[in-house]
């Protein structure tokens, strides 16, 4: 009750829990995490490799995906953004670079944290592996993978003009 | 502007169910390739495409823009959703159809209702503001607007009952409805209350299911089906949201709707009407002035299945599927949203 005003105010919580269920074809994609394997889905129609496998079904054909496909672990960065701005609940430190990131074997990039490296250094072509958490903080998530890092192995031609990124 | 003949030319629908582990998208898909390969039409000619469905109902905003995926959206598409009813998403279809900009649309819903409290869902989604604190659910407003209509002498608890008994019925000959039973409105009358004066076959059994129906124009009507099911009148008209200023004993806006829709002018075979609640039948069909020769819900109804978003558009396409077969010639669908038959939508279709 404020007593300036005498109006009444109320705090009224509310919540809904649901029962989300991530469908049959993103199922195996996510028990693949649980055990440290990146899975995605091939559609029967285009052949192409969906990481991660969306909402289980290929936009541009309109059907179900199909088989599973290991992929990766490594792959190529396909384009990034340095991130120098700080925002509330930031948990890394800044600058950092979040990459779009094409696993091999995949069609679709994805995105992650590119770590153990200048940000400076960071470019378009250049190869990556995953550096997993610690087993025990593992769950059904991408975020098993705390980032990923350079391999040392030369860039992958992106069919991007010298000085273009 | 002279008005465009347009029709429903074919429908398809998922058989209704509890507790789908599919995704949205997973559940859609299906449905919208079956429709368009029964009138085997290239995508490439639907010109627009509307789907109808709840972000709160999956609990993640913006997760219709998902649905995209299932329509299969390359080459570039047209496309518009509607937080509702996928019946909805059929008149915004229907007035595109109008504006000459396309001459083929294809409409489609989703409702993954048993995901969640579908009765808490509905309310934060439909009234943030006009109720609170007291958040009542769906079954609580409609068994406040069922007590006052019965003790207005509207209606009585036995004739609730007799809507159910042929609903459950009339299920058993549908192999997409979930619920179906042979059974009499004494043996239903003898069940217990579960939100007085309801008792669980006044309230709509949640499920979920997914339904797709293609719109066209004129001569692309008469190409793709046999026996088109022509929109003749079709009116949305809205109550109130002050739920105290309302008449709970009558549906004025669907009165209006029904009127300017043309629903008196003939006969009615059959009326497919989204009633989610046995009273809200009973005050559609007296809203509408629908008689005794009329077959209101041949196929069950809301209260049989009730997919939230889903379920109107799966009255037109009931009602449609009856012009198609040849065993209705003038048909009526009808589709509600919100608490108390808020929101009424009405269509009024024609076999040639």
């Amino acid at each position: 009750m404020s007593e300036a005003d005498g109006i009444m105010r109320l705090r009224q919580p509310i919540s809904v829990t649901y029962n989300w269920s991530a469908g049959p074809n993103a199922t195996s994609h996510l028990n693949g995490l649980l055990d440290g394997t990146l899975v995605g889905k091939r559609c029967p129609g285009c052949s192409l490799v969906y990481f991660p496998p969306r909402n289980g079904v290929c936009p541009k054909c309109a059907r179900i995906l199909g088989d599973d496909v290991v992929v990766g672990p490594r792959g190529t960065i396909t384009t990034f953004c340095v991130v120098n701005v700080p925002f509330l609940g930031q948990k890394i430190k800044l600058p950092y670079v979040a990459a779009q990131i094409l696993l091999d074997g995949a069609d679709i990039s994805m995105q992650h944290l590119i770590q153990e490296c200048e940000a400076a250094d960071v470019r378009i072509g250049m190869r990556v592996e995953p550096v997993w958490k610690d087993r025990s903080e593992w769950g059904p998530s991408l975020e098993n993978i705390a980032h990923f890092r350079p391999t040392g192995e030369p860039d992958r031609d992106m069919g991007v003009e010298a000085g273009a990124s | 502007m002279a008005r465009r003949d347009v029709a429903i030319v074919a429908t398809a629908q998922r058989p209704n169910e509890v507790g789908s582990t599919l995704t949205s998208v997973e559940l859609i898909l299906p449905v919208i390739n079956d429709v368009i390969a029964k009138v085997g039409i290239e995508r490439q000619k639907i010109g627009f495409w509307c789907h109808g469905s709840c972000d709160y109902m999956s609990g993640q905003p913006f997760s219709f823009v998902a649905a995209v995926d299932a329509i299969g959206a390359w080459p570039p598409i047209v496309e518009s959703h509607v937080e509702g009813d996928g019946a909805l998403a059929l008149y915004e279809a229907w007035v595109k159809i109008q504006t000459g900009e396309c001459d083929v649309a294809l409409v489609f819903s989703n409702g993954k209702t048993t995901s969640g409290p579908i009765d808490r869902i509905l309310n934060l989604q439909a009234d943030p503001y006009m109720v609170t604190p007291l958040w009542p659910g769906f079954d609580s407003l409609a068994a406040l607007q069922a007590r006052a209509c019965l003790d207005a002498g509207v209606l009585s608890e036995a004739d609730m009952a007799e809507v159910a008994a042929r609903s459950y019925r009339d299920a058993l000959n549908n192999p997409i409805a979930y619920a179906k039973e042979n059974v009499t409105a004494e043996q239903l009358l003898a069940r217990p209350y579960t939100t007085a004066p309801l008792r669980a076959h006044d309230c709509g059994v949640p499920v979920d299911g997914a339904n797709a129906i293609i719109l066209a124009a004129g001569d692309a009507a008469r190409s793709l089906a046999e026996r088109p099911a022509w929109i003749r009148g079709i009116d949305h008209r809205i109550d109130t949201q002050r739920l105290g200023a309302r008449s709970m004993t009558e549906s004025s806006s669907a009165a209006i709707a029904a009127a300017k829709a043309g629903v008196g002018d003939d006969r009615i075979d059959i009326a497919e009407l989204h009633a989610p609640y046995t009273h809200q039948e009973i005050l559609l069909r007296r809203a509408m002035n629908l008689g005794e020769g009329t077959h209101v819900n041949p196929s069950g109804g809301a209260l049989v299945s009730n997919p939230a978003m889903a379920a109107g558009l799966a009255r037109f396409a009931e009602a449609a599927e009856s012009v198609f077969s040849g065993s209705a010639d003038r048909v009526l669908a009808h589709c509600t949203s919100g608490p108390m038959l808020q929101q009424n939508l009405v269509c009024v279709m024609e076999g040639e």
